[in-house]
This record gives C-alpha cells, structure tokens and sequence, in this order.
C-alpha cells in the first residue's frame, strides 16, 4: 500500500511538470522558468516531438496513468491484489527507458539540459525503484500476497 | 490513508496555483491570424550562442534584410565566434528588429524562427545572412527561396511550410522589435554589451569586440 501510495504522489507531482511543459509547448505559457535559456532550446528543438506529439504530452498522458493505476491500487479493495504493482512496474520501467533515451538526447545532440527534464527524470526514476521494491515485496510474499496468490482452501472438518 | 489524500490535496492545489501564476506571469503570444501582426509579450529572449556561464553577454538587435547585418554576420562573427564565444568569454544574444523599410524583414525573421522550431535557428540566420544580396533585392516575395534553403539544411518542408505560412513567431519578433524600441535601438545592427550600448558606434570589427570583452573580463577581475 505505502509503494502504491508513495508512486501516485509522486506521479501527480511529475504530472503538473509536464503538464507544464506541454502548456508551454501548445503556447499556452508564453516562457519557460528555466533560468538559463536550455529549456526553450530543448522545447524548441526537433527531437521535442516524438511520432507527431509533443513528448511532455507523453508524460502527461504518462503521469496520469501512472497516478491513476496507484490511486486505485491504493484502495482498501485492491490492497491485496499483485496487478496494480505489476502494471505499475511495467508503465515505471517504460516510462525510464523512455526518459533514458531523452536525456541522451539532451546531453550528446541536443547539448542543452532543460531543469525541468531533470526533474521530471529524477521522479520516474524513483518512481521506478518503488516500483521494483513494491514488486520485490510482493514476490517475497509481502502483504496481500496471501489472500490473492493462494488458492482457496477447504480445511476438512476435524 | 487520510494523511495521504491531505499530501494528494496540497500536490494538486500548488500544482495548480503554479500553473495559473506561470501563464499569468509570462503570457503567450496570441495564435497567428491572417489580419494585422499580433503584438505579443511572449517572454521569448532570443537565441543564444555561448555558454550560460560566459562573463559577458552582447545583444545583437539585427534586421535579416539589413546589409550592414549581413555584412557583420559574414565578416566578423565568424571571428567573434572563433575568439570569443567558443573559448567561454563571451555569450551571444540575437534579438530581432525587422526594420520598416526593408521589405522582406519580417519574413525572413518568420524564416529563421521556423528554422529554430526544428534546432537550426543558426544555420539558418547564418544562411539568410549569406545570400542576402540574392533574396534581399527581389520585388517578389522571397518565401519559396527560404523553402529551397530549408531543405538545403535537411529541414522537415512541410513543418517549415506550415510554421511560416501560419506566421506562428510573428508575435516574438514584433516583441523583440518593441524591446529595442525600449532601450532605444533605431537601426541594425545594435549592440549591447552586458545590458549598456555598445561602447563604439563606428567600430564594430572583431579585433574591437575582444578588446572590449577582454576588459570587462579584466575589470570583473579587479573587483
């Protein structure tokens, strides 16, 4: 429960930087607080899309699923189910891998770090080291496991 | 689980706030129309050559069309480049400020934007800069000529088609443009050496911008 709480908090805060970045991508947020000038390089620069859509609309679009898988494996009701950590584990390392190609991106093609991206990098990762002890956990039987993994058993009357 | 949903509150209520305070502080350009140039105070500061940690800034405030412009971009900056702003002494500023009796100022400014949209603001400027005598005297509007030069610098054609038929910088430019009228720019080029006037009106060669680098850096240290 504490994994699964732990990543929705840290999901909603990776969700509003990319929500900002996006904003500033579409024009809605007309500078970037950056500090030095590197984000609107990166933001401005080719690889800023990714298939035809922004790449802060893949984190939004990726923070939220994120928030929204851990908030609902949050509740007392799925508390002993294994799926939303494992679905969590899936979208965390996808979402590493992704950032991992990015920061390539910035540091040997681009050669600007934007903050932001930083940030955003330092959450899923962490998110995605929760991710991997939740599952841990739960593969070393932790709680929950019980109640779903084990088959139902009928104890014959004494 | 209460604690937990009071943490989730505050995250969504400073992430909102932060939001709303971001794009109220630092307003976007309005959408590109077809009708008159939108006025915008965009925030965007211009592109930059050179380190953020360079001692010394210059802002150039230029005009694509302007020959004295051109004549600068292809004689002495290559040199300034070479001496000062590759050796970390010195960051680059490039401000637009398409000037009213040039025809095709804006346009070109458009041009070079769109171009930075896809990560090659420089190599356009520097290309527009180049064969300026070749589109600047035309009487027809020289847009096809910068589609030929963006597909010289392997840009995406249609994205650079769409940028510059939609004028989406126009709002930057002219912000740029209101910028130097503010601190009183009347022709190109105008330079700035860490926010006061270029110090030499008639010497802009690049022997002269190290010197004046070269002391700024010297009084820096003397403090």
């Amino acid at each position: 429960m504490r994994h699964r709480q732990t990543i929705a908090l840290l999901a909603l805060i990776g969700f509003f930087i990319a929500l900002y970045l996006w904003l500033y991508k579409i024009g809605a947020i007309g500078v970037l607080k950056c500090g030095s000038g590197a984000c609107e390089a990166v933001q401005t620069s080719r690889w800023a899309d990714f298939l035809g859509a922004p790449v802060a609309l893949y984190g939004v679009v990726g923070y939220a699923v994120l928030f929204l898988v851990a908030l609902v494996g949050a509740q007392p009701a799925f508390a002993t189910r294994r799926a939303p950590t494992v679905i969590l584990a899936v979208l965390a390392s996808s979402g590493l891998l992704f950032t991992l190609y990015l920061t390539y991106l910035e540091l040997a093609v681009i050669h600007a770090i934007c903050r932001w991206c930083v940030g955003s990098a330092v959450i899923i990762t962490v998110i995605w080291v929760v991710s991997m002890s939740g599952l841990k956990t739960w593969g070393a039987g932790g709680v929950g496991v019980a109640q779903e993994d084990r088959l139902p058993v009928s104890l014959p009357p004494p | 689980m209460k604690p937990f949903y009071a943490v989730l509150g505050v995250v969504v209520v400073a992430g909102a706030g932060w939001l709303v305070w971001a794009s109220r502080t630092t307003p976007a350009a309005p959408p590109a129309t077809s009708g008159p140039v939108p006025v915008a105070a965009d925030g965007f500061r211009g592109y930059v050559l050179g380190s953020d940690s360079a001692p010394v800034e210059v802002v150039e405030y230029a005009d694509f069309q302007c020959p004295h412009c051109g004549e600068f971009a292809v004689l002495q900056l290559p040199t300034i480049r070479q001496q000062l702003i590759a050796t970390g002494k010195l960051r680059w500023r490039l401000r637009d400020y398409p000037i009213g009796n040039f025809p095709w100022s804006r346009v070109s400014a458009l041009a070079a934007h769109c171009a930075g949209e896809q990560g090659k603001f420089w190599p356009m400027a520097d290309t527009l800069f180049l064969t300026q005598s070749q589109w600047g005297r035309s009487s027809r509007d020289p847009s096809g000529y910068f589609r030929d030069l963006a597909r010289g610098l392997n840009l995406d054609r249609d994205k650079f088609d769409a940028c510059l038929a939609s004028a989406r910088y126009a709002g930057r430019i002219e912000a740029s443009h209101q910028e130097g009228e503010a601190r009183g720019v009347t022709g190109t080029p105008t330079f700035f050496v860490n926010g006061r006037p270029w110090p030499d009106e008639r010497n802009v060669s690049s022997d002269r911008f190290k010197q004046v680098v070269d002391s700024v850096i010297a009084a820096r240290h003397k403090r």
